[in-house]
């Protein structure tokens, strides 16, 4: 694939954490580096297994195609490769493809001489992802309360467990962590719209300042939080929406066994106002 | 390389406030109430204010302050006018929408329906407009319309929910109830009587496009900041005169996984899955009921559901 006009005065030796100039090289336009190796083993290996998974059940179709972690009775051994042992091993596969993938984007930073919050950024979703196959399982004494890997397996998942804690719109911390969600995909259409429309003003109009960007949202809600502010509160609520995911699943189960209806009678019991 | 990652602004400097750019004809005076604010200037600009309100702000400000009296007092009423138990029972308290009975009518008793008719229509009136302040303020400061456009979608998903889909199903009983609690049980119902909204098409996608915005603003904002050593915050500079920090952002992303957006095709990639998540979402919802009886037996007629 042809480079970009620009691209190769930036493709230098350099920025490893592994291998040292060993892996150092692009396929395409690929950096490939000794995580890049480690990633496309895990994640051929675990794709591979999926498929070997899918073909020793029922059905091809990929709606319904599913690879089941094992029955809650193995606890947390492994168990038979047929009986969600290959959700054990594809889970591994998936962990150590997203842990390469996070230290391959150390190593393309260090290259660019950037700040490492993309490769932190995603070790948050890793580590939502590993607070629902790892640590909650973990927690619970048993793999099998880990979700299933299919496209509807695992939307039946999180309904069904949603419905075993009562009600989890109740759930305290999923509402923080729907808000956060809710919050960021309105921050991202201001913050996508406002840089359009200052670059697009309309045909034959000059594209317009910063210094009109700050004026439109002083105008609009009587704040602007400024060009740099806005990335840093578009991180902070991004992250935010996948920590509290982690922490509204990770306490149901470990840490709170009853439904989260009544979790709210502490609040109705609040010595202030008890009824 | 680890002193500054540009979390936080480490000194803030202070000039005179910025009242903003020239207002164009037609426009009101802005109201100079200003402010700065050193906690703000950590993450953000420290200045506060000034505010554009206009006709149609003080109008929208006006009728949001009338549904929300409407809806506060009915809850209050709703456990005898007495305080303290209005916010130990608040996450409870709702003022409902109207009895089955009174299908589309717009003449009901008040404890029926006629208050939450009543906070609809001002709520409604309040944020369109709001939308009239957005669409306008854009135009007289000489910007593109996109946000505008924005809101426009998410006004669609609240007019789907609270006005188009019980018109079509003919009760405003299909609407959803002013209350913390009561919301939410509407949309566990929904999803509970239409068997299982995980099935709708358009909910998945809805909800991909929520993650999705979730996923674009990190990687977006991680990269801002990760450039921000070369300036990269700039990026109406960035998108008419393409700078080091719009080139090391592109192939951060090209390294990694092949494809990069530039400085300006980010923000569309951006607009685009945020305004999405509530148009699907509205789609999703509108079919409910009214073409679909039950998510869970279109997905078996569709084969992507099975017993």
């Amino acid at each position: 694939m042809a480079l970009l006009n620009f691209e190769r005065k930036y493709r230098i030796r350099g920025g490893t954490l592994l291998g040292g100039d060993l892996f150092d090289f692009w396929i395409g336009p690929f950096y490939v580096g000794f995580f890049g190796v480690t990633a496309a083993f895990f994640a051929f290996l675990g794709t591979a297994l999926i498929f070997l998974g899918a073909s020793m059940e029922d059905t091809w179709n990929p709606w319904l195609i599913s690879i089941d972690p094992p029955p809650i009775e193995y606890g947390l051994q492994l168990a038979p490769m047929a009986d969600g042992g290959i959700w054990q091993i594809v889970t591994i596969c998936a962990i150590g493809a997203f842990v390469s993938w996070a230290l391959r984007e150390v190593e393309i930073s260090r290259k660019l001489g950037m700040g490492l919050h993309v490769p932190i950024a995603f070790g948050v979703a890793i580590f939502a992802y590993v607070t629902l196959v790892v640590i909650r399982p973990f927690l619970m004494g048993a793999w099998g309360h880990g979700f299933p890997y299919g496209i509807m397996s695992h939307l039946d998942w999180v309904s069904n467990t949603g419905y075993a804690y009562g009600n989890f719109h109740y759930n305290p911390a999923h509402m923080v962590a729907i808000t956060f969600f809710f919050t960021t995909t309105l921050a991202l259409a201001l913050h996508g719209g406002l840089v359009l429309s200052a670059t697009n003003p309309g045909r034959g109009k000059t594209v317009k300042t910063p210094e009109h960007e700050n004026a439109f949202f002083r105008d609009f809600i009587g704040y602007s939080v400024g060009t740099l502010g806005i990335h840093r509160v578009g991180l902070f609520l991004a992250l935010s929406a996948g920590i509290w995911s982690a922490i509204c699943i990770v306490i149901s189960g470990p840490f709170y066994e009853g439904s989260w209806i009544d979790w709210w009678n502490a609040w109705k019991n609040f010595p202030i106002w008890r009824m | 390389m680890t002193d500054y990652q540009n979390i936080f602004t480490q000194t803030q400097v202070r000039g005179h406030i910025d009242y903003g750019v020239v207002e164009g004809p037609g426009d009101e005076p802005r109201y100079r109430i200003t402010s700065t604010s050193h906690l703000l200037g950590r993450i953000g600009d420290a200045q506060i204010g000034p505010l554009y309100l206009g006709w149609s702000g003080i109008a929208s400000l006006l009728c949001g302050f009338i549904a929300i009296e409407i809806i506060g007092l009915n809850m209050w009423a709703s456990v005898g006018w007495d305080p303290i138990k209005f916010f130990g029972q608040l996450p409870w308290l709702s003022l409902d929408q109207p009895l089955p009975e009174h299908g589309l009518t717009l003449f009901m008793p008040l404890h029926e329906g006629g208050w939450w008719l009543m906070a609809g229509f001002f709520l409604t009136s309040s944020i369109i407009l709001w939308w009239v302040r957005s669409y306008r303020r854009a135009i007289q400061l000489g910007l593109g319309t996109h946000i505008c456009w924005g809101f426009a979608a998410a006004i669609w998903l609240y007019l789907v929910c609270g006005f188009i889909r019980p018109v079509m199903m003919g009760s405003w009983s299909e609407a959803v109830p002013f209350g913390i609690f009561s919301h939410l049980d509407w949309t566990n119902n929904l999803s509970l009587l239409y068997g299982n909204f995980f099935y709708n098409p358009f909910h998945m996608l809805s909800i991909a496009f929520l993650y999705g915005s979730a996923l674009l603003f990190a990687m977006h904002a991680a990269t801002i900041l990760a450039v921000g050593r070369y300036g990269g915050e700039r990026e109406i500079e960035q998108i008419t005169d393409r700078g080091t920090a719009s080139e090391r952002a592109a192939l951060f992303w090209r390294w990694t996984m092949g494809f990069n957006a530039s400085m300006e095709s980010i923000h569309r990639w951006a607009w685009w899955f945020a305004i999405l998540c509530p148009i699907t979402g509205g789609i999703g919802v509108l079919l409910t009921g009214t073409v679909v009886d039950n998510w869970f037996l279109w997905g078996a007629e569709n084969g992507f559901a099975r017993f």
